[in-house]
């Protein structure tokens, strides 16, 4: 089965200042694939680099090295109106429903937005049509949200237009950054069960999340990102059910759950999994200079030469199988 | 110049957290909130009494020269204090003062409004297209703004002013414009370096929308306020920058202007023959003019940053 | 009884007239008790929690009191509070830990903050010192910036900050959501330790995840639109809630283990009711499944099994 998304050995690299300074690998030689209609759930704490990934696959930045093919063509190899047309079927809703809109416009300028770039020719009637069409399809009454500024629309109605908006064209595939953690407890379920309809539809989604328990409701396999490295991937009943690797059990054991209490520490289960209270601070510190964020990193690119991630990355630990269609990452013994 | 830049409005910031069941008040100018703008601004003490006062100098620019019972070019007696015919006396030439102060009044406008727009335009050009694409032309860009701010602008004046037969009102206005950008293109920079990261600008990248429109039509309508002010400022800064460079004798060859009014009257020695009606009116204005309009820019910052409001 | 909140109103002022995010909330606290306040946003659970310790411009207090241990706290003079702040009663507010001032060190933060209650740093800086080693963190923390530290350290100095001089209530509101999983773990145990050691005598946790209350908490109660909905120890709540909300809540709540394939969880319908403009009775009738004409009544707060009150006249029933 030829995969709709192949990421392979991709690595994103940020330099902390434009002259000498530190490198902070975002992402270390990452790989995994999507197939056609397949929910992909990539979990990961803060730090991971799971938005960054989801980012190089919506060709909002570009990764230092490796490669991203879709339907068997190199994204990065698309200029122009080949980007326009991978847009039509690759889309993104992020975490903040509110910040996705212009404040300046009406909410439906999400909509006019697509119109222009992609329906010139339809107007008036046949477009209202479309844009109702699509509205339905994700639970909404048109009346309720047309016509609206977006501060007047709830997270979950902005949400959900944003998602419509993907809808008006021929999404093969949705990148779903943290969609629902910024709404309340009583409408997310609502957006997840929407989620999954579109998946039973023929929709690939590449969910990526925090929350191990939304990630264990909706997808069908699951890849464990920490530091930029994956540690665990695989079938999500196999990952869930068997974690292999300590990191994948710290965070399961750290989850809170209703109707469990957490186990008292033990050696394994520390507070914190990596196994110190250093923060990501530390780390970088030790590599010079102080925490910059990786906006102000990605805006200096020159003059100084980001050095090909081959130069400078040790390598990522290998992934070795370690059940049907499940991988983990070798630990130091 | 530097003072004015010091002045400079700060960023509009985000509005405070949510009170709950009331909506989010969004970035400024937001349409459906003009009514609250305009609430507040007619209680701004501030930019009421700013703008009168520079409407009034409005005024007095536009029906001026029709209501003054003399023109510039008639010759009076010299040195004629205030009185009922002439409400400001002559000058040592005999020309009335109060006509030529209302054409000065026009040119100071002119070339205030040349001169704003010149320099909002490169501006604003250099630094949405800095702030956007970022990496090497930004750097290129900033490299040019740098020299630029290096520049001595007066000496450069004075070595172009050498190189013309004449100068008129025109190269004056450009002039000025070309070389008070840089805080301008640095000012949106930084604005439009925040504004790119925000999700609604990767919104359009995802429908397809090319850098131009993005810039054009997402990221500056939500700096349109601050934008507004940046082109306040320059005006003021525009006419009191053209009053110094006339007043130095730099200015328009030919043509009356509050400077060129107090350029004459010191080097007539108005000061020292007491013909204190040449020179105090012209600066008086100038100084009215240029700090109504200040403070009405600072009372349109309060309105428009909710955070400043004195409720 | 710690604290006692009686029929306590609160509203804020906006251009568009008064909201009233807490509306007759009534309820107490025990001595090292840690309740639970759950609520979405909305519900007013924050503006309960600020206005125990501090009521800005825009608040009003129109009614009702409250009482710590067994004295009255004047929180609508906000002058006469002062000496109870941070001594008494301590509040870590919402985005606290981005609110460290990133221009100072920890350690002049600290110092000042006690300067301004009037207390000499060196009676209070062993006992910090000890504190620091006990929440995890390294010594030189103190001589750091803001900025230097990751979130879980900065949620850790600012739990420190506030329970430094052993309030007798602490209000912690929403100190978890922005952590990741792990670090949540362990400040949420560190919530407990330090109603353990007696650090503060009493707690209140403010958040939307009932799941971290599961946990940490001893009762929770539950808020919707600015009024209380249920309270009872965290045991009843989870397993056998009364009130409709509480119930519709709990089942929208995806649980490690459960898969769409196998389960499907439901939502709840609608929204919540603006509170510039609440309506008449129960609040929550318009999304009720069990609503019934009784409740254009507004049903009281009241105790209807030993330490469990609920709002709602179905179960009331």
């Amino acid at each position: 089965m030829t995969s709709l998304l192949r990421i392979d050995q991709v690595s994103k690299l940020y330099r902390t200042s434009n002259f000498g300074g530190s490198v902070v690998p975002a992402l270390r030689q990452v790989s995994f694939d999507i197939a056609d209609g397949e929910v992909v759930t990539l979990i990961g704490e803060s730090g991971s680099g799971k938005t960054t990934l989801g980012r190089i696959v919506l060709r909002l930045i570009a990764a230092s090295s490796g490669q991203v093919t879709f339907s068997g063509q190199d994204i990065s190899a698309f200029s122009g109106p080949r980007v326009r047309e991978y847009y039509r079927q690759v889309q993104g809703v992020f975490q903040d429903p509110f910040s996705s809109y212009n404040p300046v416009y009406r909410a439906d300028r999400v909509f006019e937005l697509v119109r222009t770039s992609y329906f010139p020719h339809l107007r008036g009637p046949q477009w209202r049509d479309k844009i109702e069409a699509a509205l339905h399809a994700v639970a909404i009454n048109p009346a309720d949200v047309l016509g609206r500024y977006p501060h007047q629309l709830s997270g979950g109605q902005q949400q959900r237009l944003l998602i419509a908006r993907a809808l008006l064209l021929d999404v093969k595939l949705l990148v779903a950054d943290e969609i629902i953690s910024m709404l309340d407890a009583s409408t997310r379920v609502d957006i997840l069960n929407l989620l999954i309809s579109l998946k039973r539809a023929g929709l690939a989604i590449l969910f990526i999340t925090h929350d191990l328990s939304l990630g264990h409701y909706v997808s069908d396999r699951t890849v464990i990102l920490r530091r930029g490295v994956i540690v665990e991937m695989g079938d999500t009943a196999e990952v869930f059910g068997h974690p292999q690797h300590p990191y994948t059990r710290n965070l399961l054991a750290a989850v809170p759950e209703l109707h469990k209490k957490w186990r008292r520490p033990d050696a394994e289960a520390t507070a914190d999994p990596d196994g110190t209270t250093r923060g990501p601070a530390d780390s970088d510190r030790a590599a010079g200079g102080p925490r910059a964020s990786p906006a102000v990193a990605r805006h200096r690119r020159w003059p100084a030469r980001t050095p090909r991630a081959a130069e400078i990355l040790e390598p990522p630990p290998t992934l070795v199988p370690a059940g049907p269609g499940h991988l983990v990452a070798e630990t130091d013994p | 110049m530097s003072d004015l830049t010091a002045a400079s409005p700060q960023a509009p910031g985000p509005v405070a957290a949510p009170l709950p069941g009331v909506p989010v008040a969004a970035a400024p100018l937001v349409p459906h909130q003009r009514s609250d703008l305009l609430y507040y601004a007619l209680r701004n003490r501030k930019l009421v009494a700013g703008l009168s006062l520079e409407a009034l100098f409005v005024l007095a620019a536009v029906f001026g020269p029709f209501i003054s019972p003399h023109n510039t070019t008639d010759y009076f007696l010299p040195h004629l204090a205030p009185s009922a015919q002439h409400w400001m006396g002559t000058d040592y030439f005999g020309h009335d003062v109060f006509a030529q102060l209302v054409d000065g009044l026009r040119e100071s406008y002119l070339v205030g409004a040349l001169g704003a727009l010149c320099a909002a335009l490169t501006g604003m050009a250099l630094g949405f297209t800095a702030g956007y694409r970022g990496g090497l032309l930004d750097e290129v860009l900033q490299l040019i703004t740098n020299i630029m701010v290096m520049i001595p602008s007066l000496v450069l004046l004075v070595v172009i002013g050498a190189y013309l037969k004449t100068r008129g009102v025109l190269f004056e206005g450009v002039f000025i414009g070309l070389t008070t950008w840089p805080w301008v293109a640095r000012a949106v920079r930084a604005q439009t370096f925040t504004l790119r990261s925000r999700e609604f600008v990767d919104l359009a990248r995802l429908s397809g929308r090319r850098a131009y429109s993005i810039v054009v039509k997402d990221i500056a309508p939500n700096m349109a306020s601050y934008l507004f002010l940046v082109v306040v400022l320059l005006f003021g800064s525009s006419m009191l920058l053209a009053a110094s460079y006339d007043f130095l004798g730099l200015g328009p060859t030919n043509g009356i202007s509050l400077g060129t009014m107090m350029n004459q009257s010191t080097l007539w020695s108005a000061l020292q023959l007491h013909v204190w009606w040449w020179f105090v009116p012209p600066g008086l204005v100038l100084t009215g003019m240029v700090a109504a309009l200040l403070v009405a820019n600072v009372g349109l910052d309060e309105i428009f940053n909710p955070k400043l409001r004195d409720q | 009884m710690n604290v006692k909140v009686d029929h306590l109103s609160i509203a804020y002022r906006t251009r568009s007239g008064d909201v009233c995010p807490v509306d007759q909330v009534s309820f107490s606290v025990a001595d090292g008790e840690i309740m639970g306040l759950a609520g979405e946003s909305g519900s007013g659970k924050s503006t309960l929690g600020t206005s125990l310790v501090y009521l800005d411009m825009r608040m009003k207090h129109l009614g009702g009191s409250v009482e710590l241990d067994g004295r009255h706290l004047p929180i609508d003079d906000n002058r006469a509070m002062r000496p109870y702040r941070m001594k008494q009663i301590s509040l870590i507010p919402q985005y606290a830990m981005s609110a460290l001032n990133p221009t100072r060190r920890i350690r002049r933060l600290i110092t000042d903050l006690l300067r301004s209650h009037g207390i000499r740093d060196r009676e209070v800086m062993t006992e910090l010192n000890r504190r620091i080693a006990l929440v995890g963190l390294d010594q030189d923390v103190l001589d750091r910036y803001s900025f230097e530290l990751s979130g879980g350290m900065r949620q850790r100095v600012t739990l420190l900050i506030s329970t430094l001089l052993n309030p007798s209530l602490l209000i912690a509101d929403e100190v978890t959501s922005a952590l990741d999983v792990s670090t949540q773990r362990a400040v949420g145990e560190m919530l407990i330790e330090f109603r353990d050691r007696g650090f503060s005598k009493s707690l209140i946790v403010i958040t939307h995840d009932l799941a971290i209350l599961a946990q940490v908490a001893d009762t929770i109660t539950v808020m919707y639109a600015g009024r209380l909905a249920e309270k009872a120890s965290t045991a009843t709540i989870i397993e056998a809630p009364l009130h409709p909300y509480t119930q519709l809540l709990l089942a929208s709540l995806p649980e490690v283990g459960v898969r769409h394939d196998q389960v499907t969880l439901t939502g709840i319908p609608g929204r919540p009711p603006s509170l510039a403009n609440p309506p008449g009775g129960c609040r929550f009738r318009d999304r009720c499944p069990f609503a019934f004409d009784r409740c254009a009544t507004a049903p009281p707060f009241e105790e209807i099994a030993p330490g469990h009150f609920v709002a709602c006249w179905k179960a009331a029933a």
